[in-house]
Parts: structure tokens; sequence; C-alpha cells
């Protein structure tokens, strides 16, 4: 079958989905990071493996910390970046997704890091690149809809990796709303793929997808039982406008059933870590002494997330 | 199969270290390429006594041919655990040929600050130059064709060893 991520000699040519990437190449970014991560601690926090290419910043939803992670990699790795705001420009003007990439295509773009609020938005424009057969220009995903975070997905791993070494023993716990979470799906496929013993979906029934079993998770409506005895636990945040779709009664009550408290964690296992890949409702799902708490490792997730996102661009541009 | 009997890599090593020592300053620290160069770096230090750290580099993010070939190789991070700035340094690899390895090596280094000089230690030097590198120190000087690739492993019990391959 034909793998729209892949080039025709098996690499990585778009970062679209961890979903059916293979384990091999999870690895190889993840070890590629690991190399990028000492540039930053460096006098000259710089390689020049991207010099004269440009990286297209391409937003059509908003998400300043996305995009300036993005836009740090990419210098890090001597890039020009070019960041633009489509929301406000050339889309409402009318202009259509694949006639604003067309346009950046005639001005030399290397690279487009693409978030939208459309599921398969980014595989659109890598289907349409190909189509025209400038294989030399990348996609990543910066988040599709509720599809996929694929880079967020892949720090998350570095993240585990870092402090659990092996995934082979692991029980991780994602708790919230599962529903609306391309977070969620990418940690999934990306656990599943590294052979993690068991991924545990927590979160209230109108917040949880149906037929989620079928991803290979355990579901678990209680807080306590999908914490019980976990290595990991990766908190999701609430976004505030579920409140008025109904899904839930108030953020007081969610804080009370699902709410991270250190009560809580102590059900997990003593060095269970606390991931979240922000931006945090303290109060609402997780609680501040839990934050910023010893087993939180909410920080770390973003100074690995520059490197992920290095290796990735480092590895897309070379193939 | 070579047409000649490859020389005993430890044996140049020491050979090599003689060369440097007369010419060690009392803060030189020796940095070793990954992955032939590091194990030369570690010979080396031992041979020579020196108490500081070796560093080590992998070039991987400053090749010239990263657009011909990408990132595919293992990358190993590269780790100075020492202060570069005004520094004595020698860079160490295994084999010197084309000297792409080298500037990169060295472009390198400078992003960690601005080391006092650089000299270079070699294993090998097996000619046919594609810029103006040259060696300071070198145990071995052979003529090599450009299909012979001529590589350093480490045997069991960490002995180095030449071996060389043929490339059609």
């Amino acid at each position: 079958m034909h793998n729209p991520q892949l080039n025709a000699n098996g690499e990585l040519t778009h970062l679209l989905s961890i979903e059916g990437l293979p384990r091999a190449v999870i690895n190889h970014i993840l070890d590629t990071a690991s190399s990028f991560l000492k540039v930053s601690d460096r006098n000259v926090k710089k390689v020049p493996l991207l010099r004269g290419k440009s990286v297209f910043n391409v937003f059509f939803e908003n998400s300043t910390r996305t995009r300036t992670t993005f836009e740090i990699a990419a210098k890090r790795l001597s890039a020009d970046v070019i960041n633009l705001d489509v929301t406000r420009s050339s889309t409402a003007k009318g202009e259509t997704l694949l006639d604003t990439v067309d346009n950046l295509v005639a001005m030399h773009a290397d690279m487009f890091v693409v978030r939208h609020a459309a599921s398969g938005a980014p595989h659109l424009i890598a289907d349409h690149l190909r189509r025209l057969g400038r294989n030399d220009v990348h996609v990543v995903n910066a988040g599709d809809g509720s599809h996929a975070h694929p880079t967020q997905g892949l720090l998350d791993m570095y993240t585990i990796r870092h402090y659990k070494k092996d995934f082979t023993n692991l029980a991780v716990a994602i708790v919230g709303d599962i529903l609306h979470s391309r977070v969620a799906r990418s940690d999934i496929h990306a656990l599943t793929t590294l052979g993690a013993a068991e991924v545990r979906a927590v979160g209230p029934q109108t917040l949880l997808p149906t037929a989620i079993e079928r991803m290979g998770v355990r579901v678990c409506h209680d807080l306590g039982t999908g914490l019980r005895d976990c290595d990991v636990v990766i908190m999701l945040r609430l976004q505030n406008e579920r409140m008025n779709g109904a899904l839930l009664p108030s953020a007081r009550e969610y804080f009370r059933c699902y709410g991270l408290t250190p009560a809580m964690l102590a059900l997990a296992k003593p060095d269970a870590i606390v991931m979240h890949p922000g931006p945090m409702n303290r109060g609402v799902e997780i609680d501040s002494d839990v934050a910023d708490g010893p087993q939180a490792v909410i920080l770390p997730q973003v100074t690995f997330g520059i490197a992920v996102r290095m290796a990735v661009m480092g590895i897309l541009a070379g193939n | 199969m070579p047409a000649f009997d490859l020389p005993d890599a430890e044996a140049q090593c020491a050979e090599l270290a003689e060369l440097i020592r007369p010419r060690l300053q009392p803060d030189t620290v020796l940095v070793g390429i990954h992955s032939g160069g590091a194990w030369v770096a570690r010979r080396l230090r031992e041979l020579l006594g020196l108490r500081n750290e070796i560093g080590l580099i992998d070039v991987s993010f400053y090749r010239d041919d990263y657009r011909a070939r990408g990132l595919h190789a293992r990358v190993k991070p590269s780790s100075i655990p020492f202060d570069v700035e005004g520094r004595p340094l020698i860079l160490v690899d295994d084999v010197l040929y084309t000297g792409r390895t080298t500037r990169a090596a060295i472009n390198e280094l400078f992003d960690y600050g601005r080391p006092s000089s650089i000299q270079l230690a070699v294993l090998a030097d097996r000619g046919r130059r594609q810029l103006p590198i040259c060696a300071d120190y070198c145990a071995w000087r052979v003529d090599l064709d450009a299909s012979q690739e001529l590589i350093l492993s480490a045997e069991t019990g960490d002995r180095l060893q030449w071996s060389l391959a043929e490339h059609a």
C-alpha cells in the first residue's frame, strides 16, 4: 500500500501522522533528537543543516505556542522562517488552500509546517505536491482538526523514553478530552507502535470517542481505576468551548471527577511522571500542587519538543 | 585482499602518541571524531597520561553532503565536556582522506567557542585530498585507490585493527 509519508526509497518525506510510521522511523527521529538536544546548550545554538532553505509556517488555525516552537527549531537549523497567519490574509479573501500552497511553492518554499482546523488538510497538500512532481518540498503536520499532532506525539515519546528508558513494561494513562484531542490519537498510535504494555483512555463517556477500544486501549471512566499503578500520566487540556456544547456540566464538577490532585496521583506508581501538552488549565484538569510538583515533567517536554522538531525537519529536508 | 600487510593499529597509536608528546601543552585536550577517531583519542589519552577528559564530536549536522545523502546514519550526540574558549585542541581521526570531515569538525568546534589553536592527529593519511588540509601528526602515509576503503574497527577486547574493503 502506498504510504504518503514515505518516498520511493521508503524514507520519510512528509510527517502527516504517526499512524502507519514504522517503529524504525520513530526510533530514528528520537535518536536524532537526542543529538539535537545538546545543540541548544552550546555557545552557538545553531547548526548549518538547513542553511538556505525556506520553511513556511502556514497556520490556518491560531496557535502561537506550536508555531513558535517550530520557528525556533527551524532557526536552530539555520533555515529562513516565514510565518503566515493565513486566517487573517489570503483565506479571508477567499483563496483556496491549494492556491495558497501553489503561491508559496512559486516563492521557492522548501517546507510547509501546517496547522489546520480540518482533519486531512496537510495530507491534501502533500498529495498535491506529489501530483506536481515536487518531491523536494516537504510537509509537516502541526495539528489537523482532531486527527493528528505527530510532533507532539513524538516529543511525548521522547519524554517517556528519557525518563523510563523502555516502553515494554509501561502502563500509560491518557486522561481527559480524548474525543477532541489530536494529541491523544498521536500518543496512542505511537505507544502502540513502540510496544507499550498498556494504554488507558480515561475520561467521561461524553469525551471518549466511540469504539476507541479498537485502537488497542483500555477504557476507564473512573480516574482512580485509570491511574492505579500506572507509570506515565498524560493529562489533556479541557477546551473551554466544550462546556457550551453540553458535554460537561461545569469546570468545577470536571475537576472533582477528573482533575489530577496529589491524592489521585498517589494511586499511580511512586515514580510515575506527569505530562501535559499545554497550555494548562490549573484547577480544571490539573491541580497546581501536581503541575509544580516533583513528578511533573511538563517543562522538560517543551525543551525536548524543540529537539524533536529539529530532528523531524532535519530528516525530512534531507530526503 | 590488499597487496600488502596492514600495519598494527595499536603500535601506530603508540607512534602517534610519541609524535604528539613533545608538543603537548599543559591544558591541551583531545577531541575525537565519531567513531574511529574517538577510539584513537581514548588510546592517546591513556598513552599520554592526560588528565583532561576527551571531547567527542559527530559531524553529521555539519557535513557538506547532507543535500545528497540526508540524515540517515545513526547520529551520536557530540559531547565537549570542557570550555573550548582559549584552549589548544588536538582533533583526532582514524583516517584522513578528502579532508571534508575535518572541515566539518573544525566548523562545529567553533560553535562551542574560540580555541587558541587546533591541530590534527590521524592514524593514517591515505592521500587524495579535496581541501587544503593536512595533518600535524600522522603515523602512516599510504596511497590507496578511490575504490578502496580503509576501515578501523575495535575488535573484541577493544583491540584496534585495520581492514581494507574494495568497492565496485
